[in-house]
């Protein structure tokens, strides 16, 4: 029935192939590109499975900065409506914890970077897993530092609900600060924690061997998620520890 | 990814680029400069995201395309702040109204 | 309830997810999607939110609408909102890792001599579809993660008794929520895009124009979110500016439906199933999208805000354009998808009855909303009676027109033709190879040497000056 189109059109004036030179595709034309146990079936070659596995994951990583890129919004809508309040409130957070926080995050990433560069120099397994179980101590630590701060707040009333006192000028400034404050570093958290887990399963894939200079992608792109949380980190340190450290 | 591999004393550089600024924010924002606080925490931020992503995170040897992935998400965020803190910075312009 | 079902599980996923997932690949000339197990993924996390929102409607509904407004759906509703509202957030996923995986499969998977400007103009909407779906659908999934998180521990974000701002709410669901209106419509207008050449035996006319308005209309929509709250207490300034951006959108929108006019202009054509949805979409979208530039008008939009006006003129897009867009295109591709042919009668046939019944059902709409019908109540004064019985009837009619496709698309899956390689005597990677395609698509690797939709060479390309 829909065949009737043959003689019922005219058709195209001239179609030249649009395969052309299907001869000359032979087995041998990606010779060059030596065959790699890690391949998967639909890329032609390494180098499009490893560029399309970093845009991926850079692309993942715009969709993260506008998850995040929310909760910032909401932060400066109400910092813009009452800054004073937010500097009140700010003032009871602890800057030491925090700035140790920021360090020892910056130290992770510092070990991370040097995870990713030793298999991407084919370091020895151990030289490999070494560094990532490094930046799993260091995050852990960041995330022992966060349960000791919660814990703070939640003894000082400072959680946000019907148990909120705030002694304060600002006390409704104060409560959103404080809602920010842990959705913004909550949500960071789970970051760390989703990290922590990807990080095992590296430090696994490391300890088994299986990355050198030819195949490390997944250190690769587990690295740049993990720098990533660093960053969204540097942020929130300065905009929720460090506006009211001046404050009295 | 570029391949590229950086030496271990860039590497250790930007950490150490990095724990200065840190220093240098919490040290600033002990004393009360009026919006210039403001100005020093985000600028100090700004940078050292900029060098994480730059050489931690390889894009300063990453093609283009990765340039503009990596910008792109920090536009659009921009366009998301300053459109909607346009719409509350001009309440209230219009006499006689809270609009 | 019927505004999160359709917007978030049939809208924007239709197009991208039934028709995308398997022509982007194939048209691009590569094996498969980047990552067909984040492709599967996205799959699973689509039944989990379909689940959870599931459970919202069989258990007594969600009364907030679509839109989840603040702070009634945080503190006043006591009808589903949580599981409704995390339904649209873990959708939301599955709708970033489509997005995500079509970015990537564009720009690294295409087959040699496959350039950017020879691209399908499906490719096209498809990748600035996905452009959006990264950038808006992340900020939605933190509003809503923020409205629950109000709602079940009662941090105080956007409820005014907390000390919040509900516009900070509207604001941020809009810059997601306005843009996803193109996240529904773009795969449409790429669909039509290649039905228009096939049935026209024509190239299409001005490609890059074409191609550069599903770029321009995704990155606009991301400016004109503001015209949702024109009533809201929104500044003056803000609206006059966002009112003003928004009739920019109106460009690259009119840029496409003339370029399809001039595409058809002293073409071959014929009028198959899949050109009468065409024709059917681009003339109910023009009328969607002039009622648009009424209703971005400051002015008049406070006179119809919130009335069946309104309601009307989304449904001419959504319905009569995306929906269009999809039967369309289900139509296009069926025989490839399944490399059987369906009844051409009966398909003509239910191709008219979706026309007249859209049509009857949503303009008697614009009419009552003009003279002041309000929506979301349901009832109203004897006055609107007979246009809200004309509508009424025209949804009864729209309904057969859905059942039956699905009667012969079902029928010919048992009983049909099969299929041969290009049925329509279309060009295309797509039309080369074997319905439906093998495992891997092609057995080798294709070389493109010109534009893959050539339907006349361009040396001899005659008619339109």
């Amino acid at each position: 029935m829909l065949d009737r189109h043959a003689e019922h059109f005219p058709g195209p004036i001239h179609q030249p192939p649009l395969v052309a030179n299907v001869d000359a595709i032979q087995p041998g034309v990606h010779a060059e590109h030596a065959y790699h146990p890690r391949l998967q079936h639909h890329f032609d070659d390494m180098e499009q499975q490893v560029e399309a596995s970093t845009l991926g994951m850079w692309v993942f990583l715009v969709t993260e900065i506008m998850f995040f890129g929310g909760l910032f919004m909401a932060y400066l809508v109400y910092r813009w409506a009452s800054p004073t309040g937010f500097q009140e409130a700010s003032n009871h957070l602890n800057v030491t914890w925090g700035a140790v926080n920021t360090a020892v995050l910056i130290c992770s990433s510092l070990t991370m970077a040097l995870g990713v560069r030793a298999a991407q120099t084919s370091a020895p397994a151990r030289t490999q897993v070494g560094w990532i179980v490094a930046t799993m101590v260091l995050g852990a630590a960041f995330l022992g530092v966060k349960v000791i701060e919660y814990t703070d707040k939640f003894t000082h009333h400072l959680v946000p609900g019907p148990n909120f006192v705030w002694e304060g000028q600002y006390p409704a400034a104060a409560e959103i600060f404080y809602s920010l404050y842990f959705c913004m570093t909550g949500l960071h958290a789970l970051h760390m924690i989703i990290g922590l887990g990807i990080m095992t399963v590296i430090a696994i894939m490391a300890w088994r061997g299986q990355f050198d200079s030819t195949y490390y992608t997944p250190v690769e792109v587990s690295g740049l998620y993990w720098h990533f949380v660093d960053i969204v980190w540097i942020f929130l340190f300065p905009l929720l520890y460090l506006i009211g450290y001046h404050y009295h | 990814m570029s391949g590229h591999v950086a030496p271990k004393s860039l590497y250790y550089l930007i950490f150490l680029a990095l724990m200065i600024g840190t220093g240098v924010t919490v040290l600033v924002a002990k004393f009360d400069l009026g919006p210039l606080n403001n100005i020093v925490m985000l600028s100090v931020a700004c940078a050292k995201a900029l060098l994480v992503i730059l050489f931690f995170m390889h894009v300063r040897w990453s093609s283009r395309l990765t340039w503009v992935v990596a910008g792109s998400g920090f536009f659009w965020l921009l366009i998301l702040f300053s459109i909607t803190m346009s719409d509350y910075m001009s309440r209230g312009w219009v006499p006689g109204t809270l609009r | 309830m019927h505004g999160v079902v359709m917007v978030f599980f049939f809208l924007i996923p239709s197009i991208p997810a039934v028709l995308g997932n398997f022509l982007v690949p194939i048209m691009i000339g590569a094996k498969d999607l980047a990552f067909p197990r984040i492709n599967l993924l996205s799959w699973y996390i689509y039944v989990l939110g379909g689940v959870f929102t599931l459970f919202a409607a069989l258990s007594g509904g969600v009364d907030t609408g679509w839109t989840f407004y603040t702070p009634y759906s945080t503190a006043a509703s006591n009808s589903h909102v949580m599981s409704a509202a995390l339904g649209v957030f873990i959708t939301g996923f599955s709708s970033i890792l489509t997005g995500l995986n079509f970015i990537v499969t564009i720009h690294r998977m295409r087959a040699p001599g496959m350039t950017w400007f020879r691209l399908p103009l499906f490719i096209w909407a498809h990748y600035a579809t996905s452009l959006i779906m990264i950038l808006g659908t992340p900020v939605i999934a933190i509003t809503v993660l923020m409205v629950a998180a109000e709602r079940a521990l009662h941090l105080g974000i956007f409820d005014p008794a907390l000390g919040g701002d509900p516009v900070l709410f509207q604001h941020l669901f809009w810059f997601y929520s306005h843009p996803a209106v193109y996240i529904m419509i773009l795969p449409a207008m790429g669909v039509i895009s290649e039905i228009v050449q096939a049935f026209s035996r024509k190239n299409i006319f001005g490609y890059s124009f074409i191609a550069f308005s599903s770029l321009a209309i995704a990155v606009i929509g991301f400016f004109v979110w503001g015209h949702h709250l024109f009533v809201a207490g929104q500044s003056v300034y803000a609206g006059l500016i966002f009112s003003f951006i928004s009739f920019l959108v109106a460009i690259p929108s009119a840029i496409k439906v003339f370029n399809w006019t001039a595409t058809i202009y002293k073409g071959s054509v014929s009028l198959d199933s899949p050109m009468l949805y065409a024709f059917g979409f681009i003339g109910l979208f023009t009328i969607g999208g002039l009622t648009g530039l009424v209703l971005a008008t400051m002015g008049i939009d406070i006179h119809v805000h919130d009335t069946y006006f309104v309601v009307a003129h989304f449904h001419y897009i959504m319905v009569g354009g995306a929906i269009m867009g999809y039967l369309g295109g289900l139509h296009y591709w069926w025989p490839k998808m399944t490399g059987k042919l369906y009844s051409e009668a009966w398909s003509k046939f239910s191709a008219l009855i979706v026309f007249v019944g859209f049509n009857l059902t949503f303009f008697p709409q614009f009419i009552a909303g003009y003279i002041g019908m309000p929506r979301r109540y349901h009832a109203y004064p004897p006055e609107f009676q007979v246009l809200n019985v004309l509508s009424s009837a025209g949804a009864s009619i729209l309904a057969v027109g859905y059942i039956i496709p699905l009667i012969y698309f079902m029928y010919s899956l048992v009983a049909g033709e099969k299929a041969a390689n290009d049925p329509w005597g279309s060009r295309g990677l797509e039309w080369e190879i074997p319905s439906p395609p093998p495992t891997e698509n092609f057995t080798v690797t294709p070389v493109v040497t010109e534009g893959t939709h050539q339907y006349v060479h361009p040396s001899q390309e005659v008619g339109v000056a």
